[in-house]
């Protein structure tokens, strides 16, 4: 006697948690069904395995019936279809759009495109993620990227509200997409060929120029980053450099965008281009740290080269192939010099300090409140990145 | 003309992509009222339009506004071809008919298709301004208020409860005219839809009327069914129970006490004219059956009764000169009505005075095109039949009425089993005609029987008995004669003194039957029937003893037949009343006493037998009090002094050595083994599986023996379709299977829902199918409870030695439970002997100090409603309980609008009239919803169960949006009426009719009302017991 139909539905919508969980991970209602069995159900219930079956297969019907709606949360929330607790509904959002950061490491820098999607199945085996989970994440990442993408605002609470995620998650979120891992849109390419990309009028342009310049993650001397260094660093950025591209509501109309703020970061070129106020810079900073600092000698002989590395990041921003760059000149000629000179991350905090606190104290140097905002970010973003 | 309808349409939201090309969506609305139709402007190139249309108003007749259903179809504008329909909103406006109910509707609504189901929302507001119209020649009944709920709505009285009201339409079934083959299944769908909900309008209307004519305005346990007999027709039938209601208005709550009950019934004509029995002429039921070839009128007489007891019993005088007077009375009432049933399960205090037991009848039709709609005489004159066939069973019962009634249908191509089945009571006048209070109290206290028993007490003559019984002395009041064991389809009267648990019993049979035609057919199901009435009766009577218990509540039988077989499944609670006799175990007796090995098994059976009966009893917790000598050597002193029965000292003296000599007759239960087929029958009965630990289930009203509800409840509906895949089944094969498959379902339902332990499945509700050959459907609908464990414990901990006390006590205790409460259980039970012997009992008799303590709030309690009681006179006790400050505190505080958030709003659905732990505040009208789904793709929608899941889901959402929409916050006595599923796998097609019901509700928490401020206890009313329970 077999059953061809089975069906049953609570007016409140039962939400499995463990059962949640196997179906995110991409597990068939076999699998599933293999899996609860050995976490000891049975015995712990009493039950028979065609229970256990004939369950499992409707929580995954439910879920299959719900994913539509988990594609757009507020969806979940006006939907008159499932009636679920606010609290079930957060649940369902956010374990939902949970992601693997080994996942998440693995795709930074590549492109969101249907080639990226078919080299799952190898990302899937060396991440240990199933592959129906993974092309699950790989499509929650898009759909927030193409869903954020022409909007203003800043980034995180867009993401916040249209996918209901808590913040931190949408923080998270908002950081891969800046981070620009992804160039998936053709019109946007275009710019990453341009020497100089003609900014639209629009304000959320350079945002999504920069999003779409694709910051090169993916070489073997950045390794050793994990996808929270660069989830941290894309924060930092946001949180300095981009306040007002990003709320431009908030800003000034005509003030503070991140196109002049990039293109104004070129000024600070002056930095290392005039000898006079390079070696004016050096010497405060060097007499600020001397004693202070272990590997003092070393700093006062690369001083240059490291100031220049530092100046020079920014002043390349403003150009697609450069900004690509970002993560390995950082990495290239300041961290690994550092820390060939074994440098100690106390070390390095207190030469950023000082170095960016020092240009108050030069005359002729106008740019104190651009090189302090472009210094509170690229501080960050070494200071996450200085380990091994 | 007096009625103008008015409806906005404001905005839709969700909807599907209609243009592929622009993936968007040029929508625009058509509203639709009987022959007039409205369009709202295009709006273009949206899934979100705003439409924000004008007022569009009908003018229509009270009549048509009863009977057509709002439609609004949703649909896309397509400049070059025709227009293509997004999906629909059918909205019942009925409940803006009557002042008390909703004012307006207003709300998102699902929009459905029934090819692709929910296609997005559209929000609406209906209103309806009624003139009034006092044509008497009218032929609506707007203003009748209707409820599906079995019992008197929590916020009304019940002044004045007339009886029967029955009606059937017929028309032809759109999905079987010519048209049919010519026009798309979508059409055919929303034309059946459509003419369903235009004859359940017209139906509700014409039983309206009747109940008018009753000089009624309201029917109470409303049940509309529909009977697809395919070619033959459809036929929308409903029964339910008139009654004329009273508003327990909080704004009386401060008029002088005794202005309410008589003085409202002077000036109000309802009551005090003749409340006869009468019915318009025209509708009359009875008629000849003329020109059908009905054959095979075959029907079964109870055999239930043969179990409502066994044995004999010595006849007793004492009943006799009361029981006659009662008849008397109660039967000037009754017997002018033509079918004196009620169609209620749970009554008011006082109601029900003697239950009989089940009565019911079978009747086996062939189908015959129905020619002239208009005339649907002979399904009327079916129906006839049977309802007189069932009075005549109650009459041999000695009964004057039947309670928990209800009527059913089986078809299978051209065969129809109608079934009607309810319980032989007898009934308190009071409630039935027009006395004056004064004459009806008087009398009460005469009648007062001792509460928690007195319905047991056989209402028949014992010296002419309708079949053989055992009757014994009430184990309660030692008083009057009582069954062994006792049926019935009502709810456990809250009264009742039950010990331990209740459980679920079913009894489920198959019996196979030959593939047959026309009445050759008919004749072989008739034949069968009574056997199979027999083998389910046996079964349950098995099943009850093997748990211990001696009654059952809510019994419901069901017959379903199929192309070659029929099946029975029996659904009742078990629970132990304290009044009957504890049962006798089972006992099995083999045929072949010689050979050893055969009587090893036997014994080992037998053992068997009574380990689980011993360990039934532990799990219900059934520990009768054994009754110690010295109450029944020496005269029980409280309850005759204070239930101030007409009788002598001497007669009860009587009484009590006449006890002693029954007592220690307990007859066991002997089965027979005589073939294999016993043998199974016997191994059946052990495969239950009693349920895991921190369940319970029954399919009553409430779970006799919890009462501390918490408020988490889960309504579902599960569904199940096995295919029977034996090539040569057997009869006990077939039952093998079909019990498996209950068990089963029974079982995943423990399992779906074990994170609510400790729980209870209440009103458990199974309805068997057979669609095809092989298949068998079986649907459930229930609701999960959740209790309080600890607080539980502490009741089973009460004394039960002290048998009277306890009794008192538990009596108490459930009164107080006040969401099982139709009104004030004090002001309708003022002079309740059970509450006086408590009092005498705890200051009097010598009760430990211990236990003393136990009790004192409860005592205290109790006694402070003594004197509250005492306070108010006799005749205005009934207005008690709306002399609430609470209520009144409680009013001003709902006046606050609630919450109107943006998101969804939470709609509970039960099948019970209550919520637990919360009290209903507003009955905003009656759902009744009917729904076809119909899918050419059904693998690519997951499969039957993916498409009937989707489905179900669908109706509960629609049901939702629709109380939501009326401003209630909850559906009670929801029911799924039916579930009809049909599957073509090979054309990739499936189809499904589902009809639901119930009532639409605005409720409020308890915990809401408490955080008012609490009055001085003693103005506190008995009925708001919130403070106690909790």
């Amino acid at each position: 006697m077999s059953s061809d139909l089975d069906v049953f539905v609570g007016n409140t919508t039962l939400i499995d948690e463990e059962v949640y969980r196997l179906w995110l991970d991409g597990h068939s209602v076999a699998e599933a069904v293999a899996r609860r069995l050995r976490g000891g159900v049975l015995e712990r219930e009493g039950t028979s395995v065609a229970v256990l079956q004939s369950d499992t297969r409707d929580h995954y019907r439910t879920f299959q019936m719900l994913e539509r709606l988990l594609h757009a949360p507020p969806r979940l929330l006006q939907q008159l279809l499932f009636q679920i607790p606010p609290e079930r509904q957060a649940l369902l959002v956010q374990r939902y759009y949970a992601f693997d950061e080994a996942l998440a490491r693995e795709l930074l820098g590549k492109k969101l495109s249907k080639g990226t999607k078919k080299e799952l199945d190898e990302v899937s085996a060396r991440t240990g993620v199933g592959i129906r989970s993974c092309r699950r994440q790989f499509d929650n990442f898009k759909r927030v990227f193409k869903a954020v993408e022409e909007l203003r605002g800043p980034l995180a609470e867009n993401i916040q509200q249209l996918f209901l995620l808590p913040p931190a998650l949408a923080r998270d979120y908002a950081a891969i997409v800046f981070s620009g891992i992804w160039g998936l849109w053709e019109r946007f390419w275009g710019f990453l060929g341009c020497p100089d990309p003609p900014f639209s009028s629009r304000d959320y342009a350079a945002i999504v120029f920069f999003a779409n310049s694709r910051f090169e993650t993916g070489k073997r001397r950045l390794q050793f980053l994990s996808f929270g260094d660069f989830a941290a660093c894309a924060q930092s950025m946001m949180a300095h450099w981009s306040q007002g591209a990003l709320a431009p509501e908030a800003a000034d109309p005509d003030g503070d965008l991140p196109k002049s703020f990039l293109q104004d970061l070129k000024e600070l070129k002056v930095l290392v281009s005039d000898k006079d106020l390079l070696d004016q810079h050096k010497s405060l900073v060097c007499s600020a740290l001397r004693g202070k600092i272990s590997v003092y000698n070393e700093l006062e002989a690369n001083f240059k080269a490291l100031s220049r590395a530092l100046v020079n990041v920014g002043g390349k921003l403003t150009h697609a192939r450069d900004v690509r760059d970002f993560f390995v000149d950082l990495v290239e000629k300041v961290i690994e010099p550092c820390r060939s000179d074994k440098w100690s991350p106390g070390d390095l905090r207190l030469f950023l300090t000082h170095y960016t606190a020092a240009p108050r104290n030069l005359p002729g140097f106008r740019h104190q409140a651009l090189w302090e905002r472009y210094m509170a970010a690229i501080s960050a973003c070494l200071l996450r990145m200085y380990h091994d | 003309m007096p009625g103008k309808l008015k409806v906005k349409i404001v905005a839709g939201r969700h909807l599907p992509v209609m243009d592929r090309a622009s993936d968007l969506t040029d929508a625009f609305v058509e509203v639709k009222f009987g022959n007039t139709t409205f369009k709202t402007d295009v709006y273009p190139k949206s899934l979100n339009p705003q439409w924000n249309s004008e007022w569009f108003k009908f003018e229509v007749d009270d009549e048509e506004l009863q009977d057509e259903p709002l439609q609004i179809t949703v649909l896309d504008h397509d400049t070059y071809s025709a227009n293509d329909a997004i999906g629909k909103v059918y909205i019942d406006i009925d409940p803006l008919l009557y002042s008390e109910a909703a004012t307006v509707i207003s709300g998102w609504f699902p929009i459905y298709d029934t090819i692709h189901g929910i296609r997005g929302e559209i929000n609406v507001v209906v209103k309806v301004d009624l003139f009034n119209d006092l044509n008497r020649f009218r032929q609506s009944s707007c203003g009748v208020k209707f409820f599906c709920t079995t019992s008197i709505p929590k916020c009304y009285r019940a002044v004045v409860i007339h009886g029967f009201v029955e009606e059937l339409v017929v028309n032809e079934d759109p999905e079987y005219q010519w048209i049919d083959r010519i026009r798309t299944p979508r059409a055919s769908n929303e034309a059946r839809q459509r003419l369903i909900s235009l004859m359940s309008g017209e139906l509700q209307r014409k039983i309206g009327l009747k109940v008018l004519e009753m000089r009624g305005n309201a029917v109470v346990g409303y049940l509309q069914c529909f009977d697809l007999e395919g070619e033959s027709g459809l036929v929308v039938r409903a029964i339910g129970t008139a009654c004329t209601l009273d508003k327990l208005s909080n704004t009386s709550a401060f008029l002088p006490a005794c202005n309410s009950p008589s003085k409202e019934m002077k000036e109000s004509p309802l009551v005090h004219a003749p409340s006869h029995g009468c019915r318009s002429t025209h509708n009359s039921p009875i008629h000849t059956a003329t020109g059908s070839r009905l054959t095979q009128n075959f029907s079964v007489s109870v055999p239930t009764l043969i179990y409502t007891g066994m044995g004999s019993g010595s006849a007793g005088k004492e009943g006799g000169p009361f029981k006659t007077l009662l008849r008397q009375q109660t039967q000037s009432a009754l017997e002018q009505r033509e079918f004196p049933f009620f169609t209620l399960t749970t009554f008011p205090p006082g109601f029900l005075l003697h239950v009989g037991g089940v009565v019911s009848a079978r009747s086996v039709k062939l189908l015959d095109r129905i020619h002239n709609p208009d005339e649907p005489e002979t399904r009327d004159a079916w129906w006839a039949e049977i309802r007189q066939e069932i009075k005549s069973h109650a009459k041999a019962l000695g009964c004057h009425a039947v309670v928990g009634y209800s009527e059913s249908t089986s078809i299978c191509e051209e065969v129809c089993i109608l079934s009607a089945s309810g319980t032989a009571a007898v009934l308190n006048p009071r409630f039935l005609q027009d006395g004056t209070m004064e004459g009806c109290l008087e009398q009460r206290i005469e009648e007062a029987s001792p509460p928690g028993c007195g319905f047991c007490h056989i209402p028949y003559d014992e010296l002419n008995m309708p079949f053989p019984a055992h009757l014994t002395y009430c184990y309660n009041c030692r008083k009057q004669k009582v069954p062994d064991v006792l049926f019935t389809t009502i709810d456990l009267p809250v009264e009742a003194i039950v010990v331990g648990k209740g459980c679920l019993i079913q009894a489920r049979l198959c019996r196979l039957k030959k593939k047959a035609q026309a009445e050759a057919n008919a004749t072989s199901i008739s034949n069968l029937l009574p056997f199979m009435e027999y083998e389910v009766h046996t079964q349950l009577m098995n099943k009850l003893k093997l748990r211990g218990m001696n009654a059952l509540f809510g019994l419901r039988i069901q017959i379903t037949v199929g192309e070659n077989m029929l099946m029975g499944l029996a659904s009742a609670t078990g629970v132990y009343l304290a009044a009957l006799p504890t049962p006798g175990g089972i006992q099995i007796a083999g045929k072949t006493p010689n050979d050893g090995t055969y009587e090893q098994h036997i014994s080992h059976m037998q053992k068997k037998i009574n380990d689980t009966i011993a360990k039934n009893k532990e799990l219900y917790e059934i520990n009768p009090p054994e009754l110690p000598e010295e109450i029944i050597g020496s005269p029980i002193p409280e309850p005759r002094q204070r239930s101030r029965l007409l009788r002598s000292q001497s007669e009860s003296s009587d009484e009590v050595t006449e006890l002693d000599l029954s007592h220690g007759k307990k007859d066991a239960f002997v089965l027979e083994i005589d073939d294999t087929d016993a043998m199974e029958d016997v191994h059946s009965l052990l495969t239950d599986v009693p349920p895991p630990s921190g369940f319970y289930s029954c399919n009553t009203e409430i779970m006799p023996g919890i009462n501390n509800w918490t408020p988490e409840i889960q309504m579902f509906t599960a569904v199940r379709v096995s295919r029977l895949s034996n090539i040569n089944p057997t009869n006990q094969t077939l039952n093998k299977n079909f019990n498996d498959l209950c068990e089963n379902l029974l079982k995943s339902l423990y399992f779906k829902l074990r994170s609510m332990v400790p729980c209870c499945l209440c009103h458990v509700n199974f309805t068997v199918a057979l669609p095809e050959d092989e298949l068998v459907q079986i649907a459930v609908t229930a609701v999960a409870i959740t209790y309080d464990k600890n607080q539980a414990l502490q009741a089973n901990k009460a004394p039960t030695e002290k048998s009277q006390q306890r009794a008192s006590t538990d009596n108490e205790e459930q009164l107080q439970f006040p969401l099982e409460l139709s009104s004030d259980p004090l002001s309708s039970q003022p002079f309740s002997p059970a509450k006086e012997a408590l009092e005498g009992a705890s200051s009097h008799t010598g009760i430990p100090a211990a236990q003393r303590d136990r009790c004192n709030s409860w005592i205290e309690l109790i006694k402070l409603k003594a004197q509250t009681i005492r306070r108010g006179s006799i005749k205005t006790t009934t207005s008690l309980e709306k002399a609430s400050p609470l209520a009144e505190g409680y009013l001003r505080h709902r006046s606050v609008p609630s919450g109107t958030n943006s998101t969804v709003s939470v709609v509970k659905m039960t099948p019970l009239s209550f919520l637990p732990g919360a009290k209903i505040t507003k009955y905003l009208g009656i759902i009744n919803m009917f729904f076809i789904r119909e899918t050419t793709s059904l693998r690519e929608e997951g499969g039957v169960s993916g498409f009937l899941h989707a489905f179900i889901a669908e109706v509960f959402a629609m049901v939702r949006a629709h109380v939501a929409a009326l401003g209630g916050n909850a559906v009670v006595s929801y029911i799924m009426k039916q579930c009809v599923f049909m599957e073509n796998p090979n054309k990739n097609q499936a189809q499904c009719l589902i009809n639901v019901s119930g009532d639409a509700v605005i409720f409020v928490r308890e915990s809401e009302l408490e955080a008012l401020p609490v009055p001085a206890p003693t103005a506190q009313p008995a009925g708001s017991a919130g403070d106690v329970t909790t």
